[in-house]
């Protein structure tokens, strides 16, 4: 029988850090990208809600090598979340209703932010809110703290102001609740955006106009499930967030389209990331930094293993920098 | 910070660090049939060393479209013999993933990470144990029952499921323990009925001080709720869908009681094992126990 080995081990991860046995001929490919005035030391971060706040997957190699770690969604107060089931595995993805469970901005800035700085993990925060006041609270217990590199608004929540209606689905609530965000920090901010839009470059240019740095794209996509015999919905939640692989192709459309719109913002690609070239395409769409999420729950190393063969992608083509990359998909005529 | 280590030194199979989960490809040592289960145990000293009753192990599998590794708590560990230290997961074909383990072979190379979860608290006094198992949740509860018996416990077995054939080593159990019981829905093996049915006479005859249990999520409150009436503390590993096994996307959580309050918590992490007195079981919503609830209105 063929010795089945999903995925293989990846070739460098038990090493030293220092002192690599392999003397490289030519310099190795320079991997810093600029996110909007701020340098990551590599392109590849961790998606929102899918790394916690980097403690666990610690457990496994040093997060700090990562260009930096996305945090968990942080909301005003402590969340619940839904009720189980919370996630269904589906053809090439999941699907999760989750509810943004977490223990609140206080129990965060307690207990995960000097973990994060103590461990030297350049970490972008997550914020999540159901009101343009919930974002402007949280904005404020953020601004001057140390330790932030930036801010991620996941605005992918619904209003419960607008009957529910996702922020980031009209132009006008999204300005709202960027600008309330901007407004009160100094670090960049991006704004994480759903693909459940009909035209997502005029809801990217609207969090711009509200100041945001960049943009985050994509957010899962809204998705259900429904047990074939009982009837009933398979979350609990009823409706949920699909991601992995099967969400790639949309990830890639929704950047090369805002990257054509607005080619002058930094962006964080993010959506069924798991191997190097999915980094790679990401970027040539236009991403400037790339998210590995899903591939995590079935890998915890999937992203430093994406991080370790991007260099030997980029050497075997002769590209010194991975900057370089980006954008540059080569459209026909 | 603690350095990155591989255990064994040279061994580039294994990541992680001196305590803590791994990640490690294992070779297949051996693959068989037991009852209606299947059982592969593994080549994986790193895991052995550090694993305990209780804990479980997620493995990849291979199949189309798949893209999450399947959980299964950890059967057996053996720490001698040539190969240094082994594990064993014991599992029922219920979908792609666990009938593409159920054709895996001597020689096979998995992907597995564990040690994973907190694992069955052993008592420090010498007190007698009732350990309670359903279906494949039997296996995991013979490997407490080998730990407990080793620690000169007195451990009384009861095993339920539907049908004979479901009933995981009867003679394992028998070696295992100072008695076993075992129940099954029709009656082809032991008493016809359910574990909560047995436990008054087995707890009496054994003078249980402390009750384990691991199986479907119905059994387990059944048998928290048996052992609260009586006074008895309580331990069992419960069973969420668990997309990640390492506490970072919160979808097994199971709602506990915590000073007057609910509290969602992650049952990879802060389980599977939990105190059965605190678990909020009429809020505990897992496929299974909906299942259960269905069972219940129509039939
Ligand atoms: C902590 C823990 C320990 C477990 N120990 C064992 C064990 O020792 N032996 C055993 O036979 N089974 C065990 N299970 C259940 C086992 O993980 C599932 O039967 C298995 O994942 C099903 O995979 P599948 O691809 O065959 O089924 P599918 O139904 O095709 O799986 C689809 C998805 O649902 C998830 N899923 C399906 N059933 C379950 C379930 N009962 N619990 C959690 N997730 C589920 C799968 O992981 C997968 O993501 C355990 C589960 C947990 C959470
Ligand atoms: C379980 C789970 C929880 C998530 N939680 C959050 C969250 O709290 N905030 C957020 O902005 N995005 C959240 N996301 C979305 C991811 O950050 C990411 O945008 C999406 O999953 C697409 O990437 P992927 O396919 O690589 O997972 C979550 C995704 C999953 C699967
Ligand atoms: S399975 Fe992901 S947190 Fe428990």
């Amino acid at each position: 029988m063929a010795i089945s080995r999903p995925s293989p081990p990846p070739a460098r991860t038990a090493a030293a850090p220092s002192g690599a046995a392999t003397t490289p001929a030519e310099p190795a490919a320079d991997l810093r990208v600029d996110l909007g005035g701020v340098t990551l030391a590599n392109p590849i971060v961790t998606a929102s809600g899918t790394f916690g706040s980097g403690r666990e997957i610690n457990q496994f190699f040093d997060v700090n090598r990562l260009g930096a770690v996305v945090v968990k969604s942080i909301t005003r107060h402590p969340r619940p979340g839904l009720p189980t089931p919370r996630m269904v595995e589906t053809s090439g993805g999941m699907l999760n209703a989750i509810g943004l469970q977490n223990g609140g901005i206080d129990a965060w800035l307690a207990e995960d932010l000097p973990w994060l700085r103590q461990h030297g993990v350049p970490a972008i925060v997550s914020i999540a809110g159901n009101t343009v006041e919930d974002y402007q609270v949280l904005a404020q217990r953020l601004r001057g703290v140390e330790g932030i590199l930036a801010v991620e608004a996941n605005i992918s929540c619904p209003n419960v102001e607008d009957r529910g209606t996702v922020f980031a689905c009209r132009t006008e609530a999204t300005r709202e609740a960027i600008r309330v965000v901007t407004a009160n920090l100094s670090v960049p901010v991006f704004a994480k955006l759903t693909p459940d839009v009909t035209d997502i470059t005029a809801i990217a240019a609207s969090a711009r106009e509200a100041g945001a740095t960049g943009v985050s794209l994509i957010n899962t996509l809204l998705g259900m499930a429904i047990d074939a015999e009982t009837g009933r919905p398979r979350l609990g939640g009823v409706t949920g967030g699909l991601s992995g692989p099967a969400i790639k192709p949309v990830a890639v459309r929704a950047i090369h389209q805002v990257h054509q719109a607005l080619p002058d913002i930094p962006i964080i690609g993010m959506g069924g990331v798991s191997t190097v070239t999915d980094v790679v395409e990401l970027i040539r769409a236009g991403a400037t930094a790339v998210a590995v999420g899903t591939a995590t729950f079935g890998n915890p190393m999937a992203s430093l293993e994406v991080l370790e063969a991007l260099p030997d992608w980029l050497a075997a083509r002769g590209i010194d920098r991975v900057a370089d990359l980006r954008g540059t998909v080569q459209l026909p005529g | 910070m603690s350095s990155q280590i591989t255990p064994r030194g040279s061994d580039p199979q294994v990541f992680g660090r001196e305590e803590g989960p791994l990640r490690a490809f294992c070779e297949v040592l051996g693959a068989k049939r037991v009852g209606s289960y299947w059982s592969l145990t593994f080549v994986a000293p790193a895991i052995a060393e550090r694993a305990r009753p209780g804990q479980f192990v997620t493995l990849a599998v291979d199949v189309g479209g798949a893209t999450l590794r399947r959980p299964f708590s950890i059967a057996s560990v053996s720490q001698q013999g040539p190969w240094a230290g082994t594990i064993e997961i014991v599992f029922s074909g219920v979908g792609q993933g666990t009938h593409w383990l159920a054709q895996r072979g001597k020689h096979d190379v998995l992907d597995l990470v564990g040690p994973l979860g907190r694992g069955f608290p052993l008592p420090n006094r010498q007190v007698p144990a009732l350990l309670v198992g359903g279906g494949y949740g039997a296996a995991p509860m013979l490997y407490l029952a080998r730990t407990l018996g080793a620690r000169g416990h007195r451990v009384d077995v009861v095993l339920g499921a539907r049908t004979a054939e479901q009933i995981y080593n009867t003679i394992e159990a028998k070696r295992a323990a100072a008695s076993a019981t075992f129940t099954t829905d029709d009656g082809s093996l032991g008493t016809q009925g359910i574990v909560t049915d047995v436990l008054d006479g087995v707890a009496e005859h054994g003078r249980s001080e402390v009750v384990y249990g691991c199986g479907p999520m119905p059994m387990l409150a059944g048998v928290a709720r048996w052992a609260a009436d009586r006074g008895l503390p309580s331990q069992v590993a419960v069973e969420e869908a668990m997309a990640c096994g390492t506490g970072v996307c919160m979808t097994c959580v199971v709602p506990v009681r915590r000073k007057g309050q609910r509290r969602n918590v992650r049952a990879c992490v802060e389980g599977p094992v939990l105190n059965g007195a605190r678990v909020d079981w009429d809020a505990v919503r897992s496929p299974a126990m909906a299942q259960h609830e269905l069972d219940e209105e129509t039939g």
